[in-house]
C-alpha cells in the first residue's frame, strides 16, 4: 500500500479507537486518560499490535500535546488567582511538596534507580491532576462546599510549582552540573515573577496585542507565539513545557476564556496522542514487575495526599468532614505526571520508569475517584461527627 | 438589615458567591465561568457540605430573580398598605374572558377611572415592574394595583369585562 494512505488509515484507526475508549470511559464514569495509555500499550513496542507508519506524526503530536496541556493550564488561571492562592496557601503548598514529593522520591531511591530518576518520581507523586480534581468535585456537587477553595489552591499551587520544577528536572535529565541547574531555576523563577507581575499589571496590553475579532486568527496567533516560545525555552533548556505555561498566564482576561474555547478541542486531540504515545512506547512487559511497587506507591502516597488535604482544611478551620473530603479528593494523579515521566524518559531515565509511571496513574486516577466518595456515606459521616463530637466540648 | 454576602474566588471554576439566611443557613451561588450556575442550599449537620445542589441555567436563573424580585415587591406593597389607612393593594387577574386580554394596558384607562396605580404585572415569564400603557397584556398575567378599596373593586370589574 502507497505509505501515504497507510498513514492516513492508521492515524484514522487510532484516532477512532482513542474515541471508543472515551465512550467506554464516559460509560464507566472515569477519566479517559487510564484507558488510552492502555491502549498505547497494547499497540506499542512488544504489544499486541506493532505500529509503525504514523510514527513521525505521533511523535511530534505527542510533543504539541505537552505543550497544548501546560499552555491550557496557564489560560485557567489568571494571575490574580495564581497571586491568591500563593498568598493564603503557600503552607499548604509546602507540606503538600513535602508529603507527596519525598515518598515518590525516596521510592526511586528504594528501587535503585538514582537521585534523577528520584527528583522525577518525586514529581510524579506529587502532582494531583487539576482537571480530575476539579471535575471530581464538580460530579459529587462539592463546589459550593467549603473546603473547595482549599482544594482548588493546592492545585493551583501545585501546578505553579510546575514552572519551578520542570526547568529543574529538565536541567538534571540534560546532566547540567548543580550550579548550571541552580541557575536554570533563578532564571525561571525571575521570569515567572516578571510574567505574573506584567500580567497582573499590563495583562491587557499583551492580552490586546494577542487579541482579534476573528477566532481564526487569534487561535493561530495563540497557537503560533506559544510553539515559539516552547521552541525557544526548549533551546535554553528550560522545557518547552514551561514555555507555554508561561504564554498560557500572560495571556489574561477575554482573549484567555476565548482562547481557551477556541484551544479545548486542539488540546483534547493532541494531549490524547500524548498519552498515546506515552502508552505506545512504554513496554507492557516491564508493566507486570511494576504491578506491585506501583500499588505501594499508590497506597503511600494516596495516603500522604489524604493527610495533605486534612491538614489543609484544618488550618482553614474546616469541620471534620469536610477535612475527610478536601484530602480525598486531593487524590488523583494523572496528566503531569505523565508529562513528567514522559521527559524523563526520553532523556533516557530507566524505562521501568515509564511502566511504574502508567500503572501508578491508573491506580490512582480509578481508585481516587472511587475513594472520595467515602466521605459521603452516611456510616463515615457518623463517624466524623463522632469525631467532631469528642475533639471539642459541645457547643450549643 | 444588611445582608452579608461573601464573594469567593474557585480558581478555574468561576466565582461562588454565599448568603447566610438569619436562620443560620447558607445558600451558595457558584457562577460558571462558561456561563450556567449552581444553586445549593449547605447541609444544616454539616455547614462545610451542601446538603442539595441543582444546575441551573442562565434563563433559569433569571426566572428565579425575577421571581425573588417580584416578590419582595409585593411584600413592600404589603408593607406600604399597613402603613398608610385606607390604601389597599390587590392582585387582579386577566382571565381569557377578559377585554383587555390582548391588549394594551393604557386601553382599560385604569388609572383615569379609578385612580388606582397598576406598580406591576406579574406572569409566567417574570415579572414587569411599573408598566406603560403600551405593555399588552394577555392570558394568565396578574395586575398588582394600589389603590382606595373601591377603586380596586371597579378596576377588577373592569378588567373582567363586567
Amino acid at each position: 500500500m502507497d505509505h501515504g494512505a497507510l498513514v492516513l488509515i492508521e492515524l484514522g484507526a487510532l484516532l477512532l479507537g482513542i474515541a471508543l475508549l472515551g465512550r467506554l470511559a464516559g460509560r464507566l464514569g472515569i477519566s479517559p486518560i487510564p484507558l488510552i495509555l492502555l491502549g498505547g500499550l497494547a499497540f506499542g513496542e512488544g504489544g499486541l499490535l506493532p505500529f509503525a507508519a504514523g510514527e513521525e506524526f505521533i511523535e511530534i503530536g505527542a510533543e504539541i500535546g505537552v505543550v497544548l496541556l501546560l499552555l491550557m493550564l496557564g489560560l485557567e488561571y489568571t494571575a490574580d488567582e495564581l497571586v491568591g492562592s500563593l498568598r493564603t496557601s503557600r503552607r499548604a503548598g509546602v507540606i503538600d511538596m513535602l508529603l507527596n514529593a519525598l515518598p515518590g522520591a525516596a521510592f526511586a531511591l528504594l528501587l535503585g534507580w538514582g537521585p534523577i530518576a528520584a527528583v522525577a518520581l518525586g514529581g510524579i507523586t506529587w502532582i494531583s491532576s487539576s482537571g480530575v480534581v476539579a471535575k471530581l468535585l464538580q460530579d459529587l456537587g462539592r463546589l459550593t462546599n467549603r473546603e473547595t477553595p482549599v482544594v482548588l489552591s493546592i492545585l493551583v499551587i501545585e501546578d505553579l510549582a510546575m514552572a519551578f520544577y520542570l526547568p529543574l528536572l529538565t536541567a538534571l535529565l540534560l546532566g547540567l552540573s548543580l550550579g548550571a541547574s541552580v541557575l536554570t531555576v533563578v532564571i525561571a523563577i525571575a521570569v515567572v515573577a516578571v510574567i505574573l507581575f506584567v500580567a497582573l499589571r499590563h495583562g491587557h496590553v499583551v492580552s490586546r496585542l494577542v487579541s482579534s475579532r476573528s477566532a481564526e486568527v487569534l487561535l493561530l496567533t495563540v497557537l503560533g507565539v506559544t510553539l515559539i516560545v516552547a521552541g525557544l525555552a526548549a533551546q535554553a533548556s528550560v522545557s518547552s513545557a514551561v514555555g507555554a505555561f508561561l504564554v498560557g498566564i500572560a495571556i489574561s482576561g477575554p482573549v484567555a476564556r476565548h482562547a481557551q474555547q477556541m484551544l479545548t478541542p486542539l488540546r483534547d486531540l493532541f494531549a490524547s496522542v500524548f498519552f498515546l504515545f506515552f502508552g505506545l512506547s512504554t513496554d507492557p512487559a516491564d508493566l507486570l514487575p511494576m504491578l506491585l511497587p506501583a500499588l505501594a506507591l499508590a497506597a503511600v502516597t494516596m495516603a500522604t495526599k489524604l493527610l495533605t488535604g486534612y491538614l489543609a482544611a484544618r488550618r482553614s478551620r474546616i469541620g471534620e468532614a469536610g477535612r475527610w473530603r478536601a484530602g480525598f479528593a486531593l487524590m488523583p494523579r494523572g496528566e503531569f505526571s505523565i508529562v513528567i515521566a514522559g521527559l524523563a524518559i526520553a532523556a533516557g531515565v530507566d524505562r521501568s520508569l515509564a511502566a511504574l509511571a502508567t500503572a501508578y496513574v491508573l491506580i490512582t486516577i480509578i481508585a481516587g475517584p472511587l475513594l472520595a466518595r467515602i466521605p459521603d456515606t452516611r456510616a463515615f459521616t457518623a463517624w466524623t461527627a463522632r469525631r467532631q463530637g469528642a475533639g471539642r466540648p459541645a457547643s450549643t | 438589615m444588611p445582608v452579608n454576602v461573601e464573594r469567593t474566588e474557585l480558581p478555574g471554576i468561576g466565582i461562588r458567591h454565599d448568603v447566610e439566611t438569619a436562620a443560620g443557613r447558607r445558600v451558595s451561588i457558584v457562577t460558571f465561568r462558561d456561563g450556567g450556575r449552581e444553586l445549593a442550599v449547605a447541609d444544616p449537620h454539616d455547614p462545610d457540605r451542601a446538603e442539595l445542589s441543582l444546575e441551573i441555567t442562565d434563563d433559569e436563573a433569571t426566572a428565579l430573580s425575577e421571581v425573588l424580585g417580584g416578590s419582595v415587591i409585593m411584600t413592600q406593597l404589603a408593607g406600604l398598605r399597613d402603613q398608610v389607612d385606607g390604601l389597599s393593594t390587590s392582585q387582579i387577574p386577566v382571565r381569557a374572558d377578559s377585554p383587555y386580554a390582548g391588549r394594551p394596558l393604557g386601553a382599560t384607562r385604569a388609572r383615569t377611572l379609578t385612580r388606582c396605580s397598576i406598580v406591576a404585572v406579574v406572569r409566567a415569564g417574570g415579572v414587569v415592574p411599573a408598566p406603560g400603557p403600551d405593555d399588552v397584556l394577555s392570558v394568565g398575567d396578574s395586575l398588582v394595583a394600589i389603590g382606595t378599596a373601591r377603586g380596586l373593586e371597579m378596576l377588577a370589574r373592569i378588567i373582567e369585562g363586567s
